[in-house]
């Protein structure tokens, strides 16, 4: 009879932890989902599947930034320069990318392959990153001031490089931010939808990053350096290096976001990106990623982009006001933080 | 209870996961006295006063002050009741002043409810002059001599009026003529009835100032002598005076070739003129007392901290070690006295915990290969008998004693020759003590050149072929494992005599 009894309570025991630990490990992708039902019953057009696709293309920009805010964060650091890099990409790639014959041609009569932006972009990005890394790791300049310098000091570069929208861009450039492939998902009384550019990138830089983080050498150091430094250090690893590796990541992926957004607006503006930076920090604390370094994954940043994304996106079709959605937004960010905070007691 | 007793312990016990710290220890203090308090590092005496601070709670036994049951819960309950405590590693606040120092926590208030900062500043004035202490209110901490916290500290406790005053190892930081003036402080403070309970290792200072002596050995209460019936033997007799058992012997192994020799090791202020070598096979035991250098010459070695002078020959070729990069590159592996700051990466599975150190081996093609990791790592985990429920659990949800096999581990699949072990069996259990020193053992039979860091010393003797003691930053004697006694160590580290220092050959 007594026996009966403990192997009763042993099972509802284990069941109980197995299911806290469940709630635990899954609570934001379980938030998620609750969102995402909400949504589509308060809402008629939030199922249409063009709308989905819509909500996934509007995160794509601040997503691919918050990949590598993640590993910035993951290390103990963060990165306040990622709107401002994405807008100095952007005037620069743009200004490669005008049909020579614009009226407006910063360059008239040039014609570039289209290649030649893009990797313009992806190299401003990758420059400002690795600078603001080699402030952290050489000048031991604290990670809030280094970035927060470049954030002033990119924007303010972009500014004097084109005080103006440049616009009249190339077909071809053009696509990387406004095409689609595969249009062939059938919707009714509808053209056919397909893949937007936006979300391919999004999904490789995603899967990449994953991929690096879990199964190189390099993305297991990130984890240590955020880990305990001190303790990374005397294990041999070149702390210094993986931390400007790390920001040059999360630079060259600002690059590409504003290689994208300039892309999808038609134009390269100095004003883009203004507070993207915040919006990849929420995306990637919501997900999960700490503070206080070492813990953080990229399924969860995107979740977080995702529940962000979701959030702008249903109460817009709720006809919420944009006011209220910027305080609905930050009451999130911080429960998702009381949450992460507790979930680590 | 008698009217002379201000503080009586009774039946204090306290474990922390995996080691008893105390266990029924009694401590009764006169009214205006000076009691020292000694024993080996780890016997207990911190512990014993971290719990009359309020730092601590024990897990059984009472407290009566001035004869009534107390309960510290905090250290701020504590300085209510009267009772501060000097630390030995000072916390001053380093951009405030002297006097917001001082008065920390109980400022006096003016008009508004503002800080009166004049009345503050005169009060400290008062208070310093009182004490004979000559320094400015106003000066930042920060601005301070170590001497001269370690004043301010004493002037602080002294503030708030206490009837039983802590003070850990106040002298370990300052000159003689300072100690003098403590000195004559503390004699002060006695002739006004307070009490004082004296934390040091220094036979001297004890004889000179103290009226009572308590012995901590292995967190039990060995015994408490007047000062005056009781001699510089019996003490350090008492301090030690465990049987050697052979709980951890070092098994034979053949002792080779010189692998490690170090020469002149300085970083000034720190530690002075350090040389040795240790040969393969060989257990070189570092004995000495806390601040006495240990740490920073095997930290020295290991590229952690700028050298100022010293050469370092590995396998006959002098080596430059700038970084623990370095260090491991050279064969050396390190595994650090603080496991928690300096070691475990606490927010990790067990598994980048082991294989940390070592990815580049298990790199193909620039992608890890999961799979020769994982075997590994079960390897290792049947090797060392570490108890994880999986390679995915946190380490810092492990016992002190199966993190400490996680580490040792990181370190042995960088293959080092030389393993430098500061503190390895420090806060785990006996079980996990004895596998360790087998391990070492294994070790040293498999040709690997240890260096042992350990405050204890039953296991310096127990594991060491040879004993480096260090007193004040310098080399106090080295001492073969036939001639060691735990009293010969003992002296050597207290710098009570002077130690013909064999020169390394």
């Amino acid at each position: 009879m007594a026996s009966t009894i403990t192997i009763k309570t042993l099972g509802k025991n284990l069941n109980r932890e197995w299911f806290r630990t469940f709630i635990r490990k899954y609570a934001i992708v379980i938030i998620f989902f609750a969102m995402f039902v909400g949504m589509s019953l308060l809402s008629d057009a939030f199922l249409h599947p063009r709308n989905l696709v819509n909500v996934i293309r509007q995160i794509s920009v601040v997503g691919m930034i918050a990949i590598g805010v993640t590993m910035v964060i993951i290390t103990t650091g963060i990165d306040l320069s990622s709107g401002s890099v994405l807008a100095l990409a952007a005037v620069f790639a743009a200004s490669l990318a005008q049909q020579p014959g614009w009226h407006d041609a910063k360059y008239p009569g040039l014609m570039l392959p289209v290649i030649v932006p893009i990797v313009v972009a992806l190299v401003i990005g990758l420059l400002c990153g690795a600078i603001n890394g080699g402030l952290i790791a050489r000048f031991k300049i604290p990670p809030f001031i280094a970035t927060l310098g470049m954030m002033t000091v990119a924007r303010g570069f972009a500014l004097l490089y084109s005080d103006r929208p440049v616009s009249g861009l190339s077909d071809s450039y053009n696509f990387i931010g406004q095409g689609e492939i595969l249009k062939v998902f059938p919707v009714p009384n509808q053209p056919p939808l397909g893949l937007p550019i936006p979300i391919i990138i999004l999904a490789v830089v995603a899967v990449s990053a994953h991929v690096m983080l879990n199964h190189t050498r390099f993305g297991r150091h990130i984890y240590a350096t955020g880990g305990n430094e001190q303790a990374a250090l005397i294990s041999g690893l070149n702390v210094g290096r993986i931390k400007i590796g790390v920001y040059a990541i999360a630079g060259l992926l600002s690059g590409l976001a504003g290689l994208v957004l300039s892309s999808r607006v038609g134009s390269g503006q100095p004003g883009l990106g203004v507070g993207y930076e915040l919006d990849a920090i929420a995306s990637a604390v919501i997900g999960g990623t700490s503070l206080s370094g070492g813990v953080g994954t990229i399924w969860g940043t995107i979740i977080g982009a995702l529940i962000i994304g979701v959030l702008n996106n249903g109460l817009d079709l709720l006809n919420v006001s944009a006011y209220w959605q910027t305080i609905i937004k930050g009451s999130i960010i911080v429960a998702a933080v009381i949450v992460d905070e507790r979930k680590n007691r | 209870m008698d009217d002379n007793v201000i503080l009586q312990m009774e039946n204090i016990s306290k474990s922390f996961p995996g080691v008893k710290a105390l266990s029924d220890v009694n401590l009764t203090v006169r009214k205006g006295t000076i009691h020292a308090l000694m024993g080996e590092n780890g016997a207990g005496k911190s512990t014993l006063m971290k719990i009359l601070d309020g730092m601590y709670t024990p897990d059984r036994g009472q407290i009566l002050f001035h004869g009534q049951t107390i309960a510290v819960d905090s250290t701020r309950t504590a300085l209510k009741l009267g009772i501060s405590m000097i630390h030995q590693e000072l916390s001053p606040i380093p951009y405030m002043s002297v006097a917001e120092n001082i008065f920390l926590g109980r400022e006096p208030l003016g008009q508004f409810g503002l800080i009166d900062k004049h009345k503050m500043d005169a009060d400290t004035t008062a208070l310093l002059n009182r004490l004979e202490i000559d320094i400015n209110p106003t000066t930042l901490m920060k601005n301070l001599s170590v001497a001269n916290t370690q004043m301010v500290e004493i002037a602080k406790a002294i503030a708030y009026d206490s009837s039983l005053i802590i003070m850990d190892e106040p002298t370990s930081a300052i000159t003689e003529r300072e100690v003098a003036h403590l000195f004559s402080m503390i004699r002060s403070l006695k002739a006004k009835d307070v009490s004082i309970i004296y934390i040091t290792h220094k036979m001297d200072e004890v004889f000179q100032i103290a009226d009572d002596i308590t012995v901590l050995r292995d967190g039990k209460h060995i015994a408490t002598v007047s000062a005056s019936e009781t001699n510089r033997d019996h003490l350090i007799t008492m301090m030690v005076g465990r049987e050697l058992t052979d709980m951890f012997p070092k098994e034979y192994a053949p002792i080779g070739e010189i692998v490690l020799s170090v020469r002149n090791l300085t970083r000034r202020g720190i530690v002075e003129d350090i040389s040795f070598d240790l040969r393969r096979g060989e257990i070189l035991g570092i004995a000495g007392l806390m601040g006495a250098g240990r740490t920073a010459v095997i930290e020295g070695i290991f590229g952690m901290h700028k050298l100022d002078a010293g050469e370092i020959i590995i396998k006959d070729k002098h080596v430059q070690i700038n970084s623990p990069a370095d260090a491991i590159q050279h064969g050396l592996a390190l595994l650090t006295e603080d496991r928690k700051l300096k070691g475990i990466l606490g927010v990790l599975p067990v598994r980048d915990n082991m294989i940390i150190a070592s990815l580049r081996n298990y790199e193909k093609r620039g992608f890890l290969e999961g799979r020769r990791i994982e075997e590994t790592l079960a390897q290792e985990k049947k090797r060392l008998d570490i108890k994880t429920p999986s390679m995915d659990q946190l380490i810092k949800l492990l016992s002190g004693g199966n993190q400490q096999k996680v580490l040792i581990s990181r370190w042995l699949l960088t293959s080092p020759d030389i393993l430098i072990l500061n503190e390895p069996t420090r806060g785990i259990d006996v079980g996990a003590k004895a596998e360790i020193h087998k391990l070492m053992s294994k070790l040293a039979q498999d040709g690997k050149a240890i260096i042992m860091i350990s405050s204890e010393l039953p296991e310096i003797l127990g594991m060491s072929d040879r004993i480096l003691v260090m007193h004040e930053g310098k080399v106090g004697g080295i001492f073969e494992r036939k001639t060691a006694t735990q009293k010969s160590i003992m002296e050597a580290a207290t710098g009570q005599n002077s130690v013909q220092v064999k020169e390394p050959v």
